[in-house]
């Protein structure tokens, strides 16, 4: 029998998302994932001082602004000119905001967004909004390891603040900081900030190691089916980043389905639009040439993601392809990590590909990133610049690409006259969360879908926990509709 | 005594989450008890629908938006994130799907509008409208306020904007709401209390001596005043400098930045270029 699921809002993600899919025999053979990241930054960034772009672009998401931040950053600087003048202060001092906001957003994923679908918190808090209502059913963990880990939930939103506290020490505020700006950073590295950022970091490296590493292993082995749920592409891909003195932190690397490592040029990149609502006319193109026109009323698209590709296919971003693509380029921290995890449940690399290794490599990322700052902290020189001089040149073009929590982000700009010609941003969601391409190649989350088994469709715990495993951020992903309030097209998966 | 339970409804519409993870940065109280205990005694709030919070997806999170409206009407506290587009009738934002059709956040904040006891606009883009209303404002956003009284809808707004607005804002304001009424907030012409939006940035700034000596910064990084680097702190109505962010461990301008006058209904058309000094003659604003 073919039945259709519809989940609209997905909910304990970042914006908003609609799913649906095609379930027959109880096996999904459709899935679309309609997101709408549409605020019409791009074009209200048209005609602005280039500088600004840097403020603004953070508010594109209150949840990796500092991601933003720092890919305008680079973007400008290398409009500007300024890339091989950044000192090495304000590279350290980028990446420890940037760590900061790591760290922050993948606790918080895993407790407060993707923890309710595995623990049981209402056997602890009882029948209490906003814990129900909820999917009744499939919840595994039971007795003391269940009512350590809603313990777990409530130690976590500490421990994520201390990290937004922690980032403050350099970045002013946040969520959007200060701190980050063209040309280098804002406050300086004195010996009393290093030692108090350090010892903010040590207890959250200690969370880190002994509770956030132990948790996610402890629902990895009560739901070990989850290794084989939820597989996807299997093409990885990461523009690398953490741009510090020495180098960047995550390899650049793309990653194919037998595991071998290409080199990434951005050059390749391309956005398709057909199953998305923009003009035809803009499909195909690099980011450095492509323009953001709206088109709401193309009866093919069903999202207002375009479909970033890399050599016209489909990859997957974000901490897994992090992790694989330093795994495979013989970054020994990163492949002792992952080494020691997959011992533990003694699995292969395969399984990295499913819902439990994306959760997994974010917490080992988390580890990676956390113990790589106390190094960056002792290579600050209190006495030395922070910040280069610049001035905004008559007609430039730049390109910032980084790496975010989600994966990696890119943004490039033309200035014409000094002001803000072109401004295009990809977010590692889009690559993820994007609609169909030119070509009729689902997305990766559609792909992770696809094929899944659903036990039960009026609870349907596999979909929700293979889309809240990529941690989809879809800042205002509002759906579109035409002026009568009717739908302007089939947008969510049917 | 009884414990009195406040439904509360938050609506995100088109925003960043900023606002909400602010509020997760709250200290005291924290977020924790913010949606498990009495916030003041006697008094609790209930978190009846949060996009990013709740536990629950898909149609039974809708129908408590709906059971809330109907059985708690005029009892419930309704929070709006985000800007409101009002273009196309709204066509360019909706919460998720109710009754088989798209339920636009222009819709939901209308009718959750009309039957709230009170609605907490949190942020620039709920107040003013903020980045997304910014020029060309392609979406035609709105705020709350201009929102209700386009349609008119009586329930009182309180504005707390900010970018991000600071927990303390939303956590102090519900203090006062639950220790002695809404009725006891005192509120400016743009409906911001003044327990938190009532002085300048500039009569509090720690480099107000700079200003006042005439030392001022010539480029990021410098000390002095930040006047000439574009701050917007002397036309800024917000306790950023005394209350700081994060648990008191900073600010825009303690970190070296200009103040971006986030709070203010002109942000950020009327303060930009940001690290372009706007004189003091150059103000616009009703209330200056």
């Amino acid at each position: 029998m073919v039945t259709k699921v519809k989940i609209d809002p997905i909910t304990r993600i970042e914006g908003h998302l609609a799913i649906e899919a095609v379930i027959d025999d109880g096996v999904v053979k459709e899935a679309k994932s309609a997101g709408n990241l549409f605020r019409g930054f791009e074009i209200i960034l048209q005609g602005r001082d280039p500088r600004d772009a840097n403020r603004l672009t953070q508010r594109i998401c209150g949840v990796c602004p500092a991601s933003h931040a720092t890919a305008s950053a680079l973007c400008i600087d290398d409009a500007f000119g300024l890339t091989d003048k950044i000192p090495d202060n304000s590279k350290i001092i980028r990446c420890l905001i940037l760590g900061s906001n790591f760290l922050q957003s993948h606790i918080l994923h895993f407790y407060h967004l993707a923890a309710l679908d595995y623990v049981d918190a209402v056997s602890v808090v009882g029948d209490l909004a906003p814990f129900v209502p909820r999917y009744e059913g499939d919840y595994r963990v039971t007795g003391q390891k269940n009512a350590e880990l809603v313990n777990h939930y409530v130690r976590a939103l500490d421990i994520r603040r201390k990290c937004q506290e922690m980032l403050a020490i350099f970045g002013g505020k946040m969520p959007h900081n200060v701190g980050i700006v063209p040309g280098g950073v804002t406050e300086k590295p004195t010996e009393d900030k290093i030692t108090n950022f350090l010892w903010r970091l040590n207890e959250i490296r200690d969370f880190i190691d002994n509770t956030y590493i132990p948790d996610v292993l402890a629902v990895a082995k009560t739901y070990d089916d989850y290794f084989a749920i939820g597989v996807g592409c299997r093409r990885l891909l990461a523009y690398g980043g953490f741009d510090l003195p020495t180098g960047k932190l995550f390899k650049a690397g793309v990653v194919s389905p037998d595991l071998k490592p290409e080199t990434f040029t951005k050059e390749n990149i391309t956005e398709d639009v057909k199953h998305s609502w923009y003009a035809d006319s803009s499909s195909g193109k690099n980011p450095a040439q492509s323009q953001t026109k709206p088109n709401p009323n193309k009866q093919r698209g069903y999202s207002f993601i375009k479909s970033p590709r890399y050599k016209d296919n489909v990859y997957e971003l974000g901490p897994l392809a992090r992790m694989v693509s330093n795994y495979v380029q013989g970054e020994t921290i990163t492949k002792e990590l992952v080494d020691l995890v997959l011992g533990e449940f003694s699995a292969g690399v395969d399984a990295l590909y499913s819902v439990l290794g994306r959760h997994a490599a974010r917490a080992l990322e988390a580890k990676f990133v956390a113990d790589a700052m106390v190094d960056w902290l002792t290579c600050l020189k209190p006495d030395e610049p922070i910040i280069v001089d610049s001035e905004t040149p008559e007609h430039a073009n730049g390109a910032g690409l980084t790496e975010a929590p989600r994966g990696s982000l890119g943004h490039w700009i033309t200035i014409k006259d000094k002001k803000i010609d072109r401004y295009q941003v990809i977010t590692p969601t889009a690559w993820n969360a994007s609609p169909k391409d030119d070509k009729g190649q689902p997305g990766a989350v559609e792909q992770a879908i696809i094929g899944t088994k659903v036990k039960d469709k009026d609870n349907p715990f596999e979909l929700v926990r293979i889309v809240r495993a990529f941690d989809p951020c879809l800042a205002c992903s509002v759906h579109l509709l035409d002026a009568k309030g009717s739908k302007l097209g089939v947008f969510r998966v049917v | 005594m009884a414990t009195k339970k406040y439904p509360v409804i938050w609506l995100q519409g088109a925003g960043c989450t900023g606002c909400s993870v602010s509020v997760l940065n709250a200290v005291s109280p924290k977020i924790q008890n913010l949606l498990l205990d009495e916030v003041v005694p006697g008094h609790q709030l209930n978190l009846m629908f949060h996009a990013t919070i709740m536990a629950g997806q898909g149609e039974p999170v809708i129908e408590v938006l709906k059971d809330t409206e109907k059985d708690r009407k005029g009892g419930y506290i309704l929070v709006v994130e985000g800007a409101i587009p009002t273009a196309e009738s709204g066509a360019y934002g909706s919460i998720g799907e109710k009754d088989g059709k798209h339920y636009t956040i222009l819709k939901s904040v209308e009718e959750l509008g009309s039957n709230a006891l009170l609605t907490l606009a949190i942020g620039t883009c709920a107040t003013f409208g903020g980045i997304p209303a910014a020029k060309p404002n392609p979406t035609g956003c709105k705020g709350v306020r201009e929102v209700f009284t386009e349609n008119g809808i009586s329930t009182p707004v309180v504005n707390l904007p900010g970018c991000p607005l600071h927990p303390e804002w939303f956590t102090g304001t519900i203090s006062v709401i639950l220790f002695s009424g809404a009725q006891a907030l005192d509120l400016d012409n743009l409906a911001r209390p003044k327990l938190f939006y009532g002085q300048l940035i500039h009569e509090n700034c720690p480099r107000r001596a700079d200003f006042d000596k005439g030392r001022f910064a010539e480029k990021l990084g410098d000390p002095g005043c930040l006047y000439k680097l574009g701050c917007k702190g002397h036309y800024t109505n917000a306790d950023c400098p005394i209350r700081q962010w994060n648990n008191g461990v900073s600010w825009c301008v303690k970190a070296g930045s200009p103040c971006l006058g986030c709070v203010e209904p002109e942000f950020p058309d009327g303060t930009s270029p940001m690290y372009e000094k706007i004189a003091f003659q150059e103000l616009t604003w009703s209330q200056k």
